[in-house]
């Protein structure tokens, strides 16, 4: 009997695996001094459709700086008179307290409270108000307030991901909660889809859509699914990315022959050319205060990442190393480069100081691709491959934590882009 | 005559590609060979005479034009040419082939052509993008060498999105790096 049970169990989690198509998120690497915290299970988490005190729990423990501290399980509410020295000596340096009540309209009020043991601070408190339907939401802006706390700085629990699954011949751009619990399809296509770019209010995704035969720049509002061409010239275009105050697109266009950058308006008016040279030039980012564009050229004999000021002028090359730097990316506080670097055949995430130009490899796989900042600058998510198969996977900027996303059976997931902290 | 008149630009288009290219790369030849094994080609007539087809009918110009650049035994029907690694220069084996197209592009001025330019997986997805753009971009500059307008060409790039064969070996690689010729009504 027992053993039915479990089976039944099993099959109706993988049909829910199967339904939603998510992404599980696996520690594989993990900091070396993690915060010890402890979440007593919520009173009243009874009350949701699903449990709160689970979302919180999966967010920290995934982060790979936080170690979850058995806290029993009798649910102890956020009021609760408590002592401290008993956490402490189950080894907890903060404990989170919380109580959901029923509020008026069918809705539910969280009230927690949060005890920094190590450092004796006063308990921090918040509370929220919030729907049957967003329970996670609100388990994320939970873990958010804790992350901040304990760490001073943001959490991103409550940001999106985008990313691109290839089925078969069928292409779809998703759209994710960061956990990868919550994939929505933005865009199904019969073609390849590749490099989204999130808006800076992270309303819209701009893309390369192959659809019509050909590369071509579109800009798709998440909210309406109305999709705008950006540039339909003459050859490819392709390599969209925001400027900070989403006003402009720089991009790659091949309408006088080689691959070179443009700037537009998203609304496709307004086109400017860069910088011009014979070779290619593309994989344009604009530095978070909007002076400089990174991006990759051929034109010294072999792909590097230069810079060049955003109003046109005399590039600089930004990589001397190796002779295959490619896909940089900017973190959003400006202080460092990601890009993509070929070592002895295999193609890694690297990371370089910008003040001080130190160059860090930050992966041991060998087909990495398409990194990308989360928006606090902590962590890279970027495409690679296991087994023969696109994955996601995600590295902090250290080096220290390393985590792998993984999809359902069949799927090749690339193209990952981390939304900005803005939620529409 | 002809034909060797053909070659001769081609090498001298070739040379100048490579002279334009010379930092691209290590993987890049330093220089041309002379083309060792120069296969005659077939040359198509410019003006395809109007052949009949099965059911006796007479086909119309543009038909018969159409069915020549199917026509397995006419050297129209091959339309890719393919590349080294990190490479865009068109190696001289492939001198009759472009020569062959020319003819008849500059022939029929109305006659579109789609260059797609195709890289191996290997790298970012964009980089690809860029560079098979570039290898589209060679046969085009080769075509118009020989005569072809520009205004009947359109070179674009799928990078390494539309792979001839699937796997992660060097015989996939070596087929997916590559240029194709499309012609009206093909794309």
């Amino acid at each position: 009997m027992f053993k039915v049970f479990r089976l039944m169990a099993t099959t109706l989690l993988l049909a829910a695996t199967a339904a939603h198509a998510q992404l599980t998120v696996e520690i594989t690497g993990a900091g070396a001094n993690r915060i010890p915290v402890a979440i007593a299970n919520f009173a009243g988490d009874g009350l949701l459709p699903q449990a709160l005190t689970g979302v919180v729990r999966a967010d920290l423990e995934r982060s790979g700086l936080f170690k979850l501290v058995d806290p029993g399980t009798t649910p102890v509410p956020e009021n609760a008179a408590i002592d401290l020295n008993q956490w402490k000596d189950r080894g907890a340096d903060a404990l989170a307290l919380a109580s959901i009540l029923p509020a008026p309209g069918g809705r539910y009020e969280v009230r927690m409270r949060l005890y920094d043991i190590a450092r004796q601070n006063k308990p921090d408190g918040m509370i929220f108000l919030f729907g049957a339907s967003t329970v996670r939401e609100t388990g994320h802006r939970i873990a958010d307030f804790i992350h901040e706390k304990l760490t001073g700085e943001r959490g991103v629990y409550s940001t999106r991901i985008a990313y691109v699954v290839k089925t078969g011949k069928s292409y779809e751009l998703k759209v994710d909660d960061a956990d990868g619990q919550n994939p929505r399809t933005a865009l199904r296509s019969s073609e390849p889809i590749i490099s989204p770019a999130w808006s800076p209010d992270g309303t819209r995704l701009a893309y390369v859509s192959f659809q019509a035969k050909k590369p071509i720049i579109y800009v798709h509002s998440l909210a309406t699914g109305a999709q705008t061409v950006v540039a339909n010239f003459k050859g490819s275009n392709s390599a969209p990315a925001w400027s900070p105050d989403g006003k402009r697109l720089a991009v790659v266009l091949t309408k006088d022959g080689s691959s070179q950058i443009y700037t537009i308006n998203p609304d496709g008016s307004g086109l400017s050319r860069i910088a011009g040279s014979s070779t290619i030039d593309t994989e344009p980012q604009f530095s978070p205060d909007g002076q400089y564009l990174y991006f990759t050229s051929d034109r010294g004999g072999s792909p590097q990442i230069y810079r060049v000021a955003a109003a046109g002028g005399t590039a600089e090359r930004v990589t001397f190393e190796g002779s295959y730097n490619v896909s940089p990316r900017l973190s959003p506080d400006g202080k460092m480069l990601a890009y993509v670097s070929r070592n002895g055949g295999r193609f890694q995430v690297t990371v370089m100081d910008l003040a001080s130009r130190q160059i860090q490899i930050l992966t041991d796989s060998s087909r990495d691709e398409s990194p990308s900042f989360a928006p606090n600058s902590r962590i890279i998510l970027y495409a690679s491959e296991v087994g023969g198969r696109g994955v996601l996977s995600a590295v902090s900027s250290d080096g220290r934590v390393k985590q792998k996303l993984s999809g359902q059976a069949g799927g090749d997931v690339r193209e990952p882009a981390w939304g900005p902290f803005n939620q529409p | 005559m002809q034909t060797s008149t053909s070659k001769i630009a081609i090498a001298t288009l070739t040379l100048a590609l490579l002279a334009g290219c010379s930092s691209s790369g290590p993987e890049q030849p330093a220089a041309p060979t002379e083309s060792k094994t120069p296969v005659a080609p077939s040359g198509p007539s410019g003006t395809p005479v109007a052949p009949s087809d099965v059911s006796g009918k007479t086909m119309t110009p543009e038909e018969a034009l159409m069915a020549s650049l199917k026509d397995p035994n006419s050297p129209l029907s091959k339309r890719i040419i393919y590349f080294d690694y990190d490479s865009y220069a068109i190696k001289d084996s492939y001198a009759s082939l472009i020569s062959a197209h020319a003819k008849v592009l500059a022939a029929n001025p109305k006659l579109k052509m789609l260059i797609q330019g195709n890289t191996d997986e290997r790298g970012s997805r964009e980089y690809n993008l860029a560079l098979g753009q570039r290898r589209a971009e060679a046969v085009k500059r080769a075509l118009m060498l020989l005569g072809v307008q520009e205004v009947q060409i359109e070179s674009v790039s799928l990078g390494e999105e539309k792979p001839r064969m699937e796997g992660s070996d060097e015989a996939a690689y070596a087929e997916n790096r590559r240029s194709e010729m499309l012609y009206s009504g093909e794309f």
